[in-house]
């Protein structure tokens, strides 16, 4: 086993390839209790050993796979993907568009055995919510980026550049964020909603659906109780719980749901709903008209950041570098924000945007301005502890 | 004793050298199966017993556990979830009650009414497995439209004053049981139809010749004899009605009120990452309907069928 590597990169990760494989033949040999517990150590495999980062074939290798969560890349009617074409089409790398993440703690269950040894979780690069990131950072799961591959990065905008996760954004660069806040239904509540409070009232008993993102749900509440989220305490975080206890046990909050939630408000089982700024757009582009509205809450909303990250055990960064920079032009964030209506963090994509679509640049869910900006906070970052504890907590009350 | 009835082969004398080549072709031949079942049932189901025993390492990450001998992960789920784990059961008997009392009928019909007509009962059993050509999920997505508040079934009912106004049926114990019920009748069904199918007439008919009236008869002759029909159709309704984590979750028929003990388990292992509780969990799971499943078949008599 100590024989030396071969140079060329592409041999040497095919010999580092089969010695592994050899490894876990050896393993399986064992029987099957040899088996049972090499799988159940593998569940518990600690993060205490320093994880070395895949070494770089990307010169070989001009492949790149990015893994995203659904609508979230411009796409044209045949399925294509305009800006990655472009991309492949400037740099020659080939590109694999991936839409493998649904939710944050469901992809970390599916991949995180992978990152703890370092493998190669098949993508390059993948986006998650900053929360997410931040956990996956504290644990060295991430590749240092250099920077010097991703010149563009100095467009990311300055309110996002310094996350106490990620000091001048060294392993990490936002791609898309959005606003939670309240979305109405216009028809059924001509009226209109201010507040959080507002979802309370006694007509929409039983017709309110708000996310299973505890990090909106509880933000936007929290936001009405007068705490803040960037820095709130144990007491103000139970204090919101028992708020969304009491609503969903009273049987005001009909449900408490993921993505899904879309569906409740075009079925109209939900007519009012703590919901994500891109989908309202979404939803009302395919209804033809404003049939829904999306306002920040006056007590204000929550404001969060999908973000690009490196994992560990990806064997292409270079690749994955260029496909980032390629998306901080701009233009080419201009063109996904057209697309997807959530906020892009890329400077001079507004100017870009005006050229292509006024109306689009002064839509405040995906351009905001000051104003808006002052109306959203980000949800602190939480210890693990404090994660598995109010995670514990937030669960107990969607299982009723 | 499938392995014993191979091996003794038919003239009984296991010392004959063909009888012993026949039995090492049945060791043979059965090697798949013990492969298959010793690498995806008895090492998974070792692994679960592992997990459902460890404890999170000290000052470790989410997710992070070794292995010990923690017993307090049992108690923990049935004091947390004890009222989840009785709502699956409750749910999973009365769906499967449903899907018996609508199978059964449906099962005669076929089996016994449209005997004389064979391209009749072959299309119908089509319909009965044509749910099958569309996914599980679509159709239970499509339930949820059907019965949404702005639905027209909701809207009818509300009409003929069988609804109160402000009443609801998707996230409700209703919606579920039905969806359930909904999505296991061809289980049921299925295995019904094979006795039904079978069931000689004339056994029927002297019973009427001994002054049984129908139902009597139906009591004391058909149901007996069709027995093995009822038996598998409710077990294989019941056990995966009772795991069911689609119809009950939030995002199909259920919501926060009818979570039942799969959607626990799901999220123990998908969002808190808690292994041991989620683990624990299904071995109570699997244990609880294992002493019910063999109570029920102990009751009805049945061993021998299964």
């Amino acid at each position: 086993m100590n024989r030396n590597l071969p140079a060329d990169p592409i041999v040497r990760e095919l010999v580092q390839h089969a010695r592994s494989a050899a490894m876990s033949r050896r393993a399986l040999l064992g029987g099957a209790v040899g088996t049972a517990s090499v799988l159940s150590l593998a569940a518990c495999a600690s993060g205490d050993t320093a994880l070395t980062p895949a070494a770089d074939i990307s010169a070989d290798d001009p492949t790149v796979k990015w893994a995203n969560w659904p609508f979230y890349l411009d796409e044209d009617d045949a399925g294509n993907h305009p800006s990655l074409d472009a991309f492949v089409a400037a740099t020659g790398i080939k590109a694999e568009y991936l839409v493998d993440v649904d939710d944050n703690n469901s992809y970390f269950a599916k991949v995180k055995d992978q990152l703890a040894l370092g493998q190669d979780v098949g993508a390059d690069t993948v986006c998650l919510t900053e929360w997410m990131v931040s956990r996956l950072i504290r644990r060295g799961y991430t590749q240092k980026f250099n920077l010097d591959n991703i010149p563009n990065h100095a467009n990311l905008v300055e309110t996002l550049a310094n996350p106490d996760f990620d000091p001048g954004r060294q392993q990490s660069l936002p791609w898309q964020g959005g606003f939670a806040g309240i979305a109405y239904n216009t028809e059924k509540l001509p009226g209109g909603l201010k507040n959080i409070d507002d979802l309370w009232s006694a007509d929409l008993k039983g017709r309110v659906t708000v996310l299973s993102e505890m990090r909106d749900t509880l933000g936007c509440i929290m936001r009405a109780q007068g705490a803040d989220i960037t820095k709130f305490t144990s007491e103000d975080f139970y204090a919101s719980l028992d708020v969304l206890e009491k609503q969903v046990t009273d049987g005001q909050i009909r449900n408490v749901k993921g993505n899904s939630y879309t569906e409740d408000l075009v079925s109209e089982d939900a007519l009012a709903a703590i919901a994500w700024s891109g989908d309202i757009t979404l939803l009302n582009y395919e209804a033809g008209y404003e049939k829904w509205k999306f306002v920040l809450p006056e007590s204000g909303g929550t404001f969060w950041n999908d973000t690009f990250i490196i994992p560990i055990g990806s064997p292409r960064k270079t690749n994955a570098e260029k496909l980032i920079n390629w998306y901080y032009d701009p233009a080419i964030a201009a063109e996904v924000a057209a697309w997807v209506n959530y906020v892009t963090p890329v400077k001079g994509a507004y100017e870009e945007a005006i050229k292509i679509d006024p109306e689009l640049a002064n839509n405040q869910l995906i351009f905001p301005q000051e104003e808006t900006l002052k109306q959203v906070h980000v949800f602190r970052t939480l210890t693990d502890a404090e994660d598995n504890e109010f995670q514990a907590a937030f669960q107990s009350v969607l299982l009723g | 004793m499938a392995i014993g009835a191979f091996s003794h082969g038919p003239s009984g004398i296991t010392t004959d050298a063909p009888a012993q080549r026949s039995s090492r072709i049945a060791w043979l031949l059965l090697l798949p199966g013990i492969l298959y079942l010793v690498l995806f049932f008895i090492v998974p189901l070792f692994s679960l017993v592992m997990t459902s025993f460890q404890e999170m390492v000290p000052g470790g990450f989410i997710g992070e556990y070794q292995n010990a001998f923690r017993w307090e992960n049992y108690t923990e789920v049935l004091g947390m979830y004890g009222e989840h784990t009785l709502r699956s059961f409750l749910y999973a008997a009365t769906a499967t009650v449903i899907a018996l009392i609508i199978g059964y009928p449906l099962a005669y019909f076929i089996g016994v009414k449209l005997r004389r007509y064979p391209l009749l009962q072959s299309l119908a059993l089509v319909l009965v497995i044509a749910p099958f050509f569309i996914s599980f999920l679509l159709r239970t997505l499509a339930w949820k439209q059907i019965l949404a508040d702005e639905g027209f079934v909701i809207a009818t009912m509300k009409t003929l004053q069988l609804l109160p106004d402000d009443a609801h049926i998707t996230g409700t114990a209703i919606s579920v049981i039905f969806g359930l019920a909904y999505n296991f009748i061809p289980f049921m069904t299925l295995p019904l139809y094979t006795t039904l199918e079978r069931l000689d007439l004339r056994l029927i008919e002297a019973g009427s010749d001994l002054y049984a009236n129908p139902f009597t008869t139906f009591i004391k002759v058909t149901v007996p004899l069709t027995m093995p029909g009822i038996i598998s159709g409710t077990l294989l309704t019941f056990i995966p009605a009772a795991g069911d984590y689609v119809n009950a979750s939030a995002n199909f028929l259920g919501s926060t009120s009818t979570a039942m003990i799969g959607n626990v388990i799901e999220s123990n292992f998908l969002v808190l990452q808690n292994f041991p509780h989620a683990a624990s969990l299904s071995l109570i799971l699997m244990s609880v309907i294992l002493v019910l499943v063999s109570a029920y078949v102990k009751k009805s008599g049945t061993e021998d069928l299964l």
